[in-house]
């Protein structure tokens, strides 16, 4: 057994090594500086936080309606949130660009009604990454909901509270860890997309290209520039991960 | 302000079918063994269930329809449910902020009704750094705080050890007396029914069985589980002037002379037991064999087979003396005046 874990590890472990050997740690600082990556660094950044935002607002609701309430069709519809959990990011890609393209079902209602394309844009980049990780929040929202008892709603009831404000003031601080440990994922999620991103929105330097994209085109004409966008979606990643599981999950 | 309800709930193969009213300030107790269908009673007053038939008609109107947020009903859980993320104060201001009042006046209002719960040093304090009785006053104040139309408990004394229960018991009963609304409180524990209500609905398999006073359902029990709830042997039989077949070839003679379909009870220390046939006045002995041998208080509870199943209390003297063991044959013997009859 011992074996083969060791060489789990090293499997898991070798790749980030790599990343930090081959780093060009002198010229660090002034690739860091660099104006196209703190471009990237800063689109990828807010994208990520305004979809982690669209999703807490969609997702909340709907964990809800999955773990609270029964109607027909409930399994069908919890599986349905699961797809893009499954399905490979550049089919979520293709998919958006058929409903909300230029001539796609909704798109084309969007650009004859108000002008308005998301196809190739940065609120694009947004509705990509939020599509590819919602389903992170709304299955972990929806597991600490049927974790948290159902009855605190109930006497929050006979108090006077509607459902409305039983959910808003007792549900919600009850389920916090899980909500913020749910945007955290959905967050690092959507901050690393690619995939779906470069299908729907493109890869336009300060509109659209994010950091995983910067360094894939990087990888193709500057290597160390690669290693050094790697490195800081590295750092991102594992502060998110230490803050995480101290702070908000509680992990032991 | 009074309750007149009738529940009709149908739960996978069990129904509750049960009336139940409660004047201003009166305070009724359902009590019944476990799964007989108390719980889905309080819930379904409460509105966390719905009704399948009947109707709830509080203070004069239907609210059987309504929302639970809209029946201004206060209910204190059997495990309280103190919202762990609120300060005690917070948890009882929490109703009033529901309905409307500022956020001062409702501290103000939460303040005032811990202070009477007399937790005015454990306002700040959150619902797992209080104890088991404290919890218990929070919750009551929490519900109270809303000023129900009607009040509901749920085992109010059921989370508590033997001590605290006795102190809660006592400051429960002064709370009751001061709401002005019906209380309904459910108990699987004749004590706290007798001494907290002034009524007990006796409910059995989701039917009432019997209502009454405590002096009347402890002295004339009508049904198996209130006779060893209450603690005495009960039969049921038919009378003829003093005398009742309570099974096919023996009779009992009793205090209480009427004809009719009558129910017997007596308590155990009523019944004698004695090596050889009882020589002179009781009228009652008979034949019986010892099946079970337990203690009971200070006293042994002897379980009897024979014509009646019967169940005696004597002294452990007395046991030693007879010698008494599971299978020992034994003549009981009974007072006609200790054996109550009544019509059933």
């Amino acid at each position: 057994m011992a074996i083969p874990a060791i060489a789990g590890l090293a499997f898991l472990v070798l790749p980030l090594a790599g990343l930090l050997i081959r780093a060009p740690w002198t010229t660090l600082p002034e690739r860091l500086t660099e104006p196209g990556i703190l471009a990237a660094l800063r689109l990828s950044l807010l994208t990520a936080t305004l979809a982690t935002i669209v999703c807490l607002i969609l997702g909340v609701p709907l964990a809800w309606l999955l773990a609270r309430t029964t109607f027909p069709g409930r399994r069908f519809v919890r599986a349905l949130v699961t797809v893009p959990l499954v399905l490979p990011p550049v089919v979520g890609g293709v998919a958006l660009l058929l409903v909300f393209g230029r001539r796609g079902l909704v798109g084309e209602w969007l650009d004859t009604t108000f002008g308005f394309t998301l196809p190739f844009t940065t609120t694009g980049v947004v509705v990509a990454e939020a599509f590819v990780a919602m389903p992170f929040l709304v299955i972990s929202v929806e597991g600490a909901l049927r974790g948290a008892d159902s009855r605190f709603e109930e006497a929050a009831a006979t108090l006077g509270a509607s459902r409305w404000t039983a959910f808003r003031r007792v549900t919600l601080p009850l389920i916090a860890p899980g909500v913020a440990a749910g945007a955290v994922l959905c967050w690092a999620r959507a901050l690393g997309e690619f995939g779906a991103t470069i299908t729907f929105a493109g890869n336009f330097p300060g509109r659209t290209q994010t950091m995983p994209l910067a360094v894939y085109l990087a990888l193709e004409q500057d290597l160390d520039a690669a290693i050094v966008l790697s490195l800081v979606l590295l750092v991102v990643s594992v502060v998110i991960l230490a803050t995480m599981r101290d702070k908000w999950v509680g992990v032991p | 302000m009074s309750l007149d309800a009738h529940l009709v709930v149908k739960r996978d193969g069990f129904t509750l079918d049960a009336t139940l009213t409660a004047g201003p300030g009166e305070v009724v107790a359902l009590l019944g063994p476990n799964g007989a269908g108390k719980s889905t009673a309080l819930r379904a007053l409460a509105g966390l269930i719905g009704l399948d038939d009947g109707h709830i008609t509080l203070d004069g109107r239907r609210i059987e329809r309504d929302a639970p947020e809209h029946r201004h009903i206060g209910v204190v859980f059997q495990d309280y449910l103190l919202f762990p993320h609120l300060s005690a104060l917070d948890n009882v201001a929490f109703g009033p902020r529901c309905r409307g009042v500022s956020r001062t006046e409702s501290r103000v209002r939460a303040t005032e009704l811990l202070t009477r719960v007399g937790l005015s040093d454990h306002v700040r304090k959150k619902p797992r750094e209080l104890s088991g009785g404290q919890a218990q006053r929070v919750a009551l104040a929490r519900a109270l705080a809303t000023d129900p139309k009607l009040l509901l408990l749920d085992e109010p004394l059921a989370a508590l050890d033997a001590r605290t229960r006795l102190d809660t018991r006592a400051h429960l009963r002064g709370h009751l007396g001061t709401h002005h609304g019906p209380t309904v409180l459910v108990t699987h524990d004749p004590l706290d029914a007798m001494m907290l209500a002034d009524r007990l609905v006796i409910l059995e398999d989701g039917r009432v069985v019997q209502t009454g006073d405590a002096a009347t359902i402890t002295s004339q029990p009508r049904t198996d589980y209130v006779a060893r709830l209450v603690g005495l042997n009960l039969y049921r039989g038919h009378a003829t002037e003093g005398t009742v077949r309570v099974a096919d070839d023996f009779t009992l003679t009793v205090a209480g002379a009427f004809t009719g379909d009558a129910f017997v009870a007596f308590p155990p220390s009523a019944v004698a037991l004695y090596n050889v046939r009882p020589e002179g006045s009781p009228r009652n002995t008979w034949p019986a064999t010892v099946t079970a041998v337990s203690r009971q208080g200070d006293a042994l509870r002897i379980e009897l087979t024979g014509p009646i199943q019967v169940a005696a209390d004597i002294t452990s003297a007395a046991a030693v003396q007879l010698g008494l063991e599971p299978g020992r044959e034994v003549w009981a013997s009974l007072k006609a005046t200790e054996a109550t009859a009544y019509p059933a």
